[in-house]
């Protein structure tokens, strides 16, 4: 639209309402959604917020216990995830918190030592540090200091993380690797709505503490045929999207799309075949599948959007490196964030794009 | 006999006088609280203090209601005060506007809560340091921010002071004493605690914006409590604008307000009508007097409404009815208040609004337009500051950057940004 528009829009006070966007719809990856259902039965199509949505409702009707809260939940969340909840439950049972963090979290780990099944969302990953302390002092350590007489294991957190092309600083951060030094968390983040779904159902019924980081830019742009029936997926295991010979490439959340992508091109370009892992699982890992991987291609690049130095790249690295030794045919390659803050404007300089990823199959290759 | 031990002596004695001054009268000699015994149980109830009354110049029609309490400012600042609300009215509806059509990427107005801003801000001078929440754009008008330095952070241009490091309005000015606004809620009010207590005796207050939203973080509370017990000349000006973002305010707290915590803390406090500009004018002049002078603490509760949705990734039509924000942008616009005053007294008409309006019309889309033509700042800004110098693993991980985008130049913007 011409700038002389954009005047007289202003001018006139005329609700011109470009419906979406063009800076959002811009994304760095082709999402690939997943083709095969992990369980039989109906489905339908939802993006990542709707399948959401449809955990948590089956959450809530398997278990009257459950309870569902956070800032502004009551309306549907500002990512929609909580939609129409409310109305279905209960204000009893899905509600906003005022806006605090540590307090979401200290109430839901008072909810879940009495038994209740508490479903805290943090507004944003990037909001979750003033609760830094309840979770990984109190959440994490409550089964342990008290020998197993207490416990707040029917809690889960859910907090939107990673980028979406202009989040920023505080929009953007991916804070998967400080709570992966912390035992007794679990920590899981989906790739799309299947997982997401099933993930979700995962955590609400383990028995020990979770976190569920879910990658806000796949809530409305990926979409997949979701069933309908109460399933879980599975907490500790990672999946194989593509089965590849010559290369091994792990990631979570939004990575795992590029990945895809970047496995293509490298087949196109350089005649190799790479195996992607989504890693899913944060804590516990999928030792296994990753280290049996790596024995069989030799080479392995891992690749997350947070930074570098001390990102859970250097996690999986190191312990491939010690159970892996004698089968790499090159040292373990990350690609990452950057060790700076999330830039604004700088973001497609800062991402491990397909780019980096690709030139990154070159050096393992040419090692 | 040695120094400390006569001291020592000295204390004991004052400390077993008190004592037995109290044992006489019989008063309470708990060291938490000095008060009285009741021998009534009762609860203290919320309804003990009846609600805190708001403080106005104005009535609703803009005149001044008692003559005492009109500031009775020279005709140019009242028209200043007119012009920069306005001002940022227009500034906030094309920036809007240009969000909606994708030119920037996110944006958040003021609407309704321009006279908090401007108010506040022309109670202060410039060396008076001020840390903002976010919706605070007014105050950096009345210090003179430049429209070209709002649209070109906008923007993250080459010309934004901010080096295209943040979103948009986070604006920062080390020139106009405005420390620069970070995305986290309450983190600013502790701060402006601590710089108080650093800046005392300088004759500089601190003033610290927060939302009755962000009055809920357990920020808030520490703040509250250091500024009280460290004597800080701080002042903690709450704009109470009904909603964060879809919370309303009945959610966010059961009790007064946010005043009501003020006495609670032993802090003053002082509640005001937030869409009347004199009378937040007052409050904040008061504040910065009381803070000066006894080097202590002041909250400032400003009620008002939030007109304009969250942001503008947010649609309030979907928690709140179109006609409660009808009322607050038409009856109750603290804009309207202004005007209909300074016509009143002859300083305003329409002819003035019309010129006005159209003058700053131009301007504002004079600099938005050319804020858009300017390339964004070199990328590998993006490795600068994150220390003072760099270390050398950053210096690593720029240059193997540098070294990729040469070979992969055309699968980067590196034309939109500058050498
Ligand atoms: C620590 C933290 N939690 C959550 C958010 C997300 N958030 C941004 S603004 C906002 C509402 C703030 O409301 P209020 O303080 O009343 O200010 P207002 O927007 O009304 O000016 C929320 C929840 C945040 N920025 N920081
Ligand atoms: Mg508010």
């Amino acid at each position: 639209m011409a700038l002389n528009k954009l005047a007289l829009n202003c001018v006139l006070g005329s609700e011109v309402r470009v419906l979406y966007n063009a800076l959002s719809k811009r994304t760095h990856f082709v999402y690939q959604p997943d083709k095969k259902a992990p369980v039989d039965g109906e489905k339908t199509k939802m993006n990542m917020f709707q399948a959401i949505n449809s955990a948590l409702d089956t959450a809530m009707k398997t278990d009257n216990t459950a309870m569902i809260f956070g800032e502004d939940v009551a309306f549907g969340g500002v990512f929609r995830c909580t939609i129409g909840l409310q109305q279905k439950y209960g204000k009893e049972r899905v509600f906003n918190t005022p806006l605090c963090e540590q307090g979401i979290a200290g109430f839901a780990i008072g909810a879940a030592n009495v038994g209740a099944t508490a479903i805290a969302e943090i507004q944003f990953a990037d909001y979750i540090f003033p609760a830094f302390d309840q979770l990984v002092n109190e959440a994490a350590k409550c089964r342990y200091r008290s020998g197993d007489q207490f416990n707040c294991g029917s809690l889960t957190v859910r907090a939107p993380c990673g980028a979406v092309g202009h989040g920023a600083l505080y929009h953007s951060q991916s804070p998967e690797a400080y709570f992966s030094h912390t035992p007794g968390l679990k920590i899981v983040v989906p790739r799309g709505p299947i997982k997401a779904k099933g993930l979700l159902l995962a955590c609400v019924r383990e028995p020990d503490p979770c976190i569920m980081l879910e990658p806000k830019t796949l809530y409305r742009g990926a979409v997949e045929e979701v069933p309908d029936a109460d399933f879980v997926s599975q907490i500790g295991k990672a999946d194989i999207l593509r089965k590849g010979d010559n290369l091994t490439l792990i990631g979570w959340g939004t990575q795992v799309h590029v990945l895809l992508e970047v496995a293509e091109m490298a087949k196109e370009q350089f005649g190799v075949s790479c195996e992607v892992i989504d890693l899913v699982s944060i804590l516990p890992w999928d030792k296994e599948t990753v280290c049996e991987s790596a024995r069989r291609t030799g080479r392995v690049l891992i690749a997350h959007e947070a930074p570098l130095t001390s990102g859970f790249g250097a996690e999986l690295a190191a312990t491939i490196q010690k159970e892996c030794f004698l089968k790499l045919e090159a040292p373990v390659s990350r690609v990452t964030g950057f060790d700076t803050p999330f830039p604004h404007i700088f973001e497609p300089f800062y991402l491990p794009d397909k780019w980096r990823c690709l030139q990154g199959i070159k050096d393992l290759i040419d090692y | 006999m040695s120094l400390s031990k006569i001291s020592l002596r000295a204390l004991t004695r004052i400390a077993c006088r008190n004592q037995a001054k109290a044992f006489s009268n019989d008063s309470p000699t708990f060291p938490g609280a000095a008060t009285s015994w009741t021998e009534k149980l009762e609860f203290l109830t919320p309804k003990t203090y009846g609600p805190i009354p708001v403080y106005r110049v104005m009535d609703r029609k803009g005149n001044v209601i008692h003559s005492e309490q009109d500031p009775k400012l020279s005709e140019e600042i009242i028209t200043k005060m007119y012009k920069d609300m306005t001002k940022l009215n227009v500034m906030d509806k094309i920036l809007y506007e240009s969000q909606r059509q994708g030119r920037i990427s996110f944006y958040m107005t003021s609407y309704g809560e321009e006279a908090t801003h401007i108010g506040s801000a022309a109670a202060l001078d410039l060396e008076d340091l001020v840390y903002g929440q976010y919706r605070e754009t007014g105050v950096l008008v009345w210090r003179g921010f430049k429209l070209s330095q709002f649209m070109n952070q906008c923007y993250g241009n080459t010309d934004d002071v901010g080096k295209g490091r943040q979103m948009p309005v986070h604006y920062g000015s080390k020139d106009l004493n405005f420390v620069t606004i970070s995305s986290p809620l309450t983190t600013q009010l502790p701060q402006a605690v601590g710089a108080a207590y650093a800046l005392k005796g300088k004759n500089r207050v601190v003033i610290c914006y927060f939302g009755e939203g962000a009055a809920s973080e357990g920020d808030a509370h520490a703040a509250f409590n250091f500024a009280a017990t460290l004597d800080c000349p701080v002042i903690m000006f709450c704009r109470n604008n009904g909603y964060a973002i879809s919370t309303p305010s009945r959610e966010q707290y059961a009790g007064d307000g946010i005043a009501s915590r003020g006495p609670g803390y032993g802090i003053h406090t002082l509640r005001v009508d937030g869409n009347d500009v004199f009378a937040v004018y007052n409050v904040t002049k008061k504040a910065k007097e009381y803070a000066l002078k006894e080097n202590k603490p002041v909250i400032i509760e400003a009620l008002t409404y939030r007109v304009g949705h969250h942001s503008t990734s947010d649609d309030s039509t979907a928690y709140r009815p179109k006609e409660e924000v009808e009322h607050w942008s038409k009856t109750e616009s603290p804009i309207n208040k202004l005007r209909m005053h300074m016509e009143s007294k002859g300083l305003w008409d329409e002819t003035k609004e019309k010129a006005w309006l159209e003058e700053v019309k131009k301007d504002v889309m004079t600099s938005f337009a050319a804020a858009e033509k300017r390339p964004k700042p070199n990328w590998k800004e993006m490795f600068q500051d994150v220390y003072k110098f760099m270390p050398t693993h950053l210096k690593e991980q720029m240059d193997q950057m540098e070294k990729h985008v040469e070979q992969y130049k055309d699968k980067y913007p590196v034309k939109d940004y500058a050498n």
